[in-house]
């Protein structure tokens, strides 16, 4: 029998799982859940904002066709020879008769119906925006210019809400988790009291004491974390093949990196050293009123 | 010999009702052997308990290897209680471990590796012969073999002061005598021993033993002899 095993039996412990196995187990599973659920839309706002930053789309509205063509073939010339534009795409006919469609029905397909012609662009970056759109301003009265980022950016300020709600809960879980040690930690130290009270007789100082419990917290702390863990990531695994699934334009930018996973797997680590430093802070505050 | 323990004018009141020790003073001295006798209730226990550290006086002076017992800081204490061996009237054993364990802990408490703890566990339960209890818990010992197993662990670390309450107060008169040989063999090399007890049978077993009389939670002196004792050298 070991001097490690021995101290651990002091307190009886079961071992195993007990109920605050299963807590420790809930709280890293809902704490992992919601850390990734941030990480995740953390991601996917940079990727949202990344395609928006310097995104134009360029209509020229002229009920006139001819008119109409001529001015979108010579804002396409222009936009070629501007400084800071990537990519100049007319977006075909078809295509845009496929966008109305659900609004105007088969009628989209009639050519006589005045449709604007759209040309989608890409600049380098979000500073070359005011540039073109003065460049383009001078070539026609017609012409309008839209940049993506000023109607999607409600959409990422949303999603940036999102991830610092999920900030917040993790941080409200770690609050619980600290809460919920330092209650069983108490309630150890009233059900230990006489077993305590006999391990300072025999001269254990409270860092003695308080690693019986540290010991045991941090056992709970480590299994619940490794079961905990392993839901969560069996979760993540089914949502990441949902999302996949969902081929959705929004919600492909929510990806977990090299290190988000990294942060995620901290997560359990930082659990168990949480759990570990509130039962000895507990226990070592409690102690210290004592004899 | 040097005095190890000093009390000057202790008193200890639990709440707020009347002392329960008054104007206790005297010293032991290093490597004696002290019987303490009073009736039941006359503060035997509250006195070793200031004695082991497990309270503090409401007034006096405690001096305990030559240190301040009474303003010492709790950090000092472990320290100073492993210098003791304790044996409780009521045992304290720690239910959930074995009678070896228990034997063992004051030493894995003090750090000492495991093969430095064998031995004196294997020793000690031979010596209160409870050589084939050793992996029994308390709740299946018998009171006297539970109390064998108490003063096993009290000893087993060889203190420097071993305090006993009441250590016969479940054995047989032939185990009582082979348990107060034990305390006088630890005595003979050179541990101050205090018993507690209500077993006058006890006392003339330990030929050179001092008396400590307690009545009413004061200690007879009449000769002032533990006031001073008698071959003290002062420093
Ligand atoms: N923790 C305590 N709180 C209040 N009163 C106490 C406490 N411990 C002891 N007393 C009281 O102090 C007095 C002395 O008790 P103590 O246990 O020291 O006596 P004792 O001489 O050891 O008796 P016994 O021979 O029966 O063991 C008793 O009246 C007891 O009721
Ligand atoms: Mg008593």
């Amino acid at each position: 029998m070991s001097a490690r095993a021995t101290t651990r039996r002091v307190l009886d412990d079961a071992g195993g799982f007990s109920a605050m196995t299963w807590v420790m187990t809930i709280m890293l599973f809902l704490t992992l859940l919601a850390a990734a659920g941030g990480l995740g839309l953390r991601s996917a706002t940079v990727a949202l904002d990344r395609q928006l930053e310097g995104r134009l789309t360029v209509q020229v509205i002229d009920g006139n066709a001819v008119r109409r063509e001529a001015t979108a073939a010579r804002a396409i010339a222009l936009l070629r020879r501007l400084p800071g534009v990537v990519q100049v795409e007319r977006v075909p006919a078809e295509e845009l008769a496929r966008l109305v469609r659900p609004w105007l029905g088969t009628d989209a397909d009639d050519a006589d119906l005045p449709m604007p012609a759209m040309i989608d662009v890409d600049l380098a970056g979000a500073e070359a925006t005011a540039a073109v759109s003065t460049a383009l301003a001078r070539v026609s009265p017609t012409i309008r210019v839209d940049r993506h980022e000023s109607w999607m950016s409600p959409v990422s300020g949303f999603m940036t809400s999102l991830s610092w709600l999920a900030a917040a809960l993790v941080l409200l879980m770690l609050a619980a988790t600290t809460a919920v040690v330092t209650l069983a930690a108490r309630a150890g130290l009233e059900s230990h009291r006489a077993t305590i009270e006999v391990m300072h007789m025999l001269g254990s100082t409270d860092v003695q004491v308080a690693r019986l419990f540290q010991r045991r917290i941090a056992l709970d702390a480590a299994l619940g974390g490794g079961v905990g863990g392993m839901a969560a990531l069996a979760t993540l695994a089914f949502l990441g093949w949902r999302l996949t699934a969902l081929d959705s334009q929004l919600l492909t930018g929510i990806r977990l990196g090299v290190v988000d996973w990294l942060a995620l797997a901290l997560v359990p680590l930082a659990f168990v050293g949480l759990a570990t430093l509130a039962a000895r802070a507990t226990v070592i505050g409690a102690l210290r009123r004592t004899l | 010999m040097a005095s190890i323990v000093q009390f000057e004018n202790v008193g200890l009141r639990y709440g707020t009702g009347q002392e329960t020790l008054s104007d206790v003073s005297f010293q032991l001295g290093a490597g004696t052997f002290y019987f303490l006798t009073g009736a039941s209730g006359a503060g035997k226990t509250s006195l070793l308990k200031l004695l082991y550290l497990a309270q503090r006086p409401s007034r006096g002076i405690i001096r305990l290897f030559g240190e301040d017992a009474v303003t010492m800081s709790r950090d000092r204490l472990p320290a100073m209680r492993r210098r003791m061996g304790v044996v409780f009237q009521d045992f304290r054993l720690i239910p959930h471990l074995s009678a070896w364990d228990n034997i063992a802990l004051p030493l894995r408490v003090a750090g000492l590796p495991e093969d430095e703890v064998e031995q004196p566990v294997r020793e000690m339960l031979a010596w209160v012969g409870l050589a084939e209890r050793a992996h029994a818990r308390p709740a299946t010992l018998s009171g006297g073999e539970q109390q064998r197993v108490a003063i096993a662990r009290a000893v087993v670390g060889r203190p420097e002061i071993l305090v006993a309450d009441e250590p016969t107060g479940n054995v047989d008169p032939d185990m009582a005598d082979r348990l107060i040989h034990l305390f006088e063999s630890m005595n003979k090399l050179g541990t101050t021993v205090v018993v507690a007890t209500h077993d006058f049978h006890l006392l003339g077993r330990v030929p050179g033993a001092q008396m400590m009389r307690l009545d009413r939670g004061r200690l007879l002196d009449p000769t002032g002899s533990l006031r001073h004792p008698p071959n003290e050298i002062d420093p």
